[in-house]
């Protein structure tokens, strides 16, 4: 089963003279443990398909199904819990509360979920370590540079539970040693089973997915083939 | 790649033996470039006729066991190599510059579709040099340098057919002025001549 489906998904912003067709009929699937990037210029519908896969925003046509569920048949409580407890968003700019620790960060989600302050911290500690920031859990964002804050902001993606991760510009700010560390952190956690989105315009990220898709003008309009074994670039007269 | 240079890179750390130079010049090149060995016994007879190394056996010609150590001319000529910026002028043809540019004559043609079966392929050797990448883990540093040339270059070719897809769909909605008179034209090549 797909850990993500989307169905013939289209988008329209405003109406008559002033509509903007966002995503017209857009099919996807990400399996789990498998990295999908999305790569397109600004304006061509990637931040769009990935508000409407993470149930922010709804499809004006067409089917999202995360771990099979439909989204268009759930109420508006259990897509919040769907929300919490299995999606996990990554944004360009981090997004941690400067107040609290990384651990207490990444345990935050569970514990707004109703999970006990112990377990969450313990789940916290385990997703840091998990992901090589142990050494990090008890420092506070100032006291991170931007690529340990955005690979915090993964680890508290993937907390607990959560199989579908999705990035945007995950590594927009970042120079390219932390970007690489970033999209080495995405391909850890897809190791371990999580089935992620990554939006970019910048191939060298884009190039650590299983499958790029390339969006233009709000279609799909082509895809990456499997990646063949290393032994296709190394040693060729061998 | 030279493999004068990388054979007196090779023997600057200290003399060895024909063999060992053999192996350690396939381990240094991160295995990325595949290289004629052949080429290596042949070199260093050169460059010990050029002065630039010197052996210790006399009567064993083109043993490998021989072993090379390098003269201080050797080093002169390595230090100044290592400092002398390759040629970096833009090639007489550049063969993908050349389609897309061809592709814009072609009546019928969609040029962003040819841009992205361009795309495509590169970002589809990116994925593959990434999973090398991956799969070494940091382990071989002359890989990973090696690498990431690949993937910078493979990267600004993608950076040029997105410019490019942008420019070309901006001129589809406001076709460009006529070329003015009065600035020279582009001649078949761009490059800054040395």
């Amino acid at each position: 089963m797909s850990m993500l489906e989307l169905r013939k998904v289209s988008k329209v912003y405003g109406l008559g003279a002033t509509e903007v067709r966002a995503l017209q009929d857009v099919t996807l699937e990400v399996a789990p443990g498998s990295m999908v990037a999305v790569m397109g210029p600004s304006g061509s519908g990637k931040s769009t398909l990935l508000t409407i896969a993470g149930s922010l925003e709804e499809p004006t046509s067409g089917q999202v199904l995360v771990a099979g569920h439909d989204l268009a048949t759930m109420s508006r409580n259990d897509k919040a819990r769907l929300r919490r407890r299995s999606i996990g968003y990554v944004f360009q700019d981090f997004n941690l509360l400067p107040g609290l620790t990384a651990a207490e960060n990444v345990a935050l989600p569970l514990e707004l979920d109703g999970v006990s302050a112990r377990k969450a911290r313990e789940a916290g500690l385990r997703a840091l370590t998990d992901l090589g920031l142990a050494d990090r859990a008890s420092n506070y964002p100032d006291q991170l540079s931007g690529g340990e804050r955005q690979r915090v902001a993964i680890a508290r993606a993937v907390v607990g539970d959560r199989h579908l991760l999705l990035a945007d510009e995950p590594s927009g700010a970042l120079d390219s040693e932390n970007g690489e560390a970033v999209m080495r952190m995405i391909h850890t956690a897809c190791k371990r089973g999580v089935a992620a989105v990554v939006v970019t315009h910048d191939a060298q990220l884009a190039s650590w997915a299983d499958r790029v898709v390339f969006i233009r003008d709000g279609r799909i309009v082509d895809q990456t083939m499997p990646v063949p074994g290393p032994e296709s670039l190394l040693g060729q007269d061998r | 790649m030279s493999i004068r240079h990388a054979l007196l890179a090779l023997l600057s750390e200290g003399p060895k033996y024909g063999l060992r130079l053999r192996e350690e010049f396939e381990a240094g090149t991160g295995e990325v470039w595949p290289l004629n060995i052949g080429q290596v016994y042949t070199t260093l007879q050169r460059l010990e006729r050029d002065g630039l190394i010197e052996s210790d056996d006399e009567d064993e010609q083109d043993s490998p066991q021989k072993r090379f150590r390098i003269t201080a001319e050797g080093e002169r000529e390595l230090a100044d190599w290592l400092r002398t910026p390759p040629d970096m002028s833009s090639p007489p043809r550049d063969e993908l510059v050349i389609k897309v540019l061809v592709a814009l004559l072609v009546p019928g043609t969609d040029v962003r579709e040819v841009i992205q079966a361009h795309r495509r392929y590169l970002v589809e050797l990116m994925q593959q040099w990434t999973r090398i990448k991956d799969a070494d883990a940091g382990r071989d540093l002359a890989l990973g340098l090696a690498v990431d040339a690949e993937l910078f270059r493979l990267d600004a070719v993608v950076r040029w057919l997105d410019a490019a897809d942008g420019r070309i769909k901006r001129a589809a909605v406001e076709p460009p002025r006529a070329a003015r008179d009065d600035l020279p034209r582009l001649k078949r090549k761009t490059g800054v001549t040395r």
